[in-house]
């Protein structure tokens, strides 16, 4: 069984059995949304999400296309 | 009298550069010199009109936290993508140089382009860009093969570094964003506009009137950006179409030459034949 790994997406705490980025996004349930990753700071291409591995307290951002100036 | 800004189109005939007078950054040609933001409209339809009406060029957008449901994302691109026109990423919001890389990296991701509108504020206040953060910023993603749009200020030796960072082009403010000012510094505008008369310049931000547009782009300015003047008008569409019409016009001025001004009043009617005349 899977370990449960504490993480903070977007700004909110939530608890995974995910192991990487991809598995993650999953779960969250964005499928196939058209969003970009980056983890601790740093983006994560969509070509490196099933080989990014979580670890605890990682903090993820979930970014879609939004208007702006 | 015939000038390079005027060409001939058949025997006797000329017409203004403007007909003719395109923009080109990073290699390519813009049709319009109204770079326009989509944020802030009351609707997506209001939007996508007021794009239409300001005929604008290039519209700015951004990327923001998307919750797992709201597929926000997806509806606004596939309006953006619509509208058939350049699209420039920002990193607004972003403090320090490395919020603005990721940010920048994973706009490149999202909206398939390598353009990015580079902003990396100082203060929340006066929202203005922190100078020294911004020429690091930039420089990291010009060798990370980005085409950097670097939102600055008038600072001359920012705006060197810039260049010798490798941006191709500068945007310096014209007033805080969000102030609808206008140029609140026009003499140190006028400056960086001569100072580099060959790198196309932008007028990003503080635009409150189509007259602050038109102002700019008789001072030789070779573009200008706006968000909220349009975006927070009564009615957004006519005065997206009121901004498109004063960069015209003042692109056009400052390409047919405008007068110097003068400190004494010269008669515009001729005085030679001038009735009584002789009676004094």
């Amino acid at each position: 069984m899977d370990a449960v790994l504490e993480v903070v997406v977007n700004g909110e705490r939530a608890r995974t059995r995910a192991r990487t980025l991809a598995e993650l996004l999953i779960e969250l349930g964005y499928g196939d949304a058209k969003v970009a990753t980056a983890r601790n700071g740093d983006f994560v291409p969509l070509r490196k999400r099933d080989t990014v591995e979580l670890s605890g307290g990682d903090t993820i951002e979930i970014v879609s296309p939004r208007q702006g100036g | 009298m015939m000038t390079d800004t005027m060409i001939n189109t058949k025997p006797g005939a000329v017409r203004p550069a403007a007909a003719r007078d395109g923009l080109a950054v990073y290699g390519t040609e813009l049709a319009s010199r109204l770079f326009l933001g989509t944020a802030q409209y009351p609707s997506p339809q209001m939007l996508e009109h007021a794009v239409k009406a300001a005929g604008a060029g290039v519209v700015t957008v951004s990327v923001r936290r998307e919750g797992a449901r709201d597929k926000g994302g997806q509806r606004f691109w596939d309006l953006i993508a619509g509208l058939g026109v350049r699209v420039l990423p920002n990193t607004a919001g972003c403090r320090t140089v490395r919020e603005a890389i990721a940010t920048a990296e994973m706009a490149r991701e999202l909206f398939d382009t390598d353009w990015v509108k580079l902003e990396v504020i100082a203060n929340d206040d006066t929202l203005q860009p922190d100078l020294f953060g911004l020429v690091e910023a930039a420089g990291i993603l010009v060798r990370e093969g980005f085409k950097v749009f670097p939102y600055t200020t008038e600072d001359l030796g920012a705006a060197e570094r810039l260049l010798a960072a490798g941006c191709e082009l500068l945007m310096p403010w014209g007033a805080p964003i969000g102030t609808g000012r206008g140029l609140a510094n026009p003499y140190a505008l006028r400056t960086l506009r001569n100072y580099f008369p060959g790198v196309p310049l932008v007028v990003d931000a503080g635009m409150g009137a189509p007259s602050h547009a038109a102002q700019a782009m008789e001072m030789g300015f070779d573009a200008v950006l706006l968000n909220t003047a349009v975006a927070k008008a009564g009615d957004p569409v006519a005065m997206a179409e009121a901004f498109g019409a004063a960069i015209r016009a003042g692109r056009t001025a400052f390409l047919a030459g405008i007068m110097e001004v003068r400190d004494m009043a010269a008669p515009s009617t001729p005085v030679a034949g001038t009735p009584f005349f002789d009676l004094k």
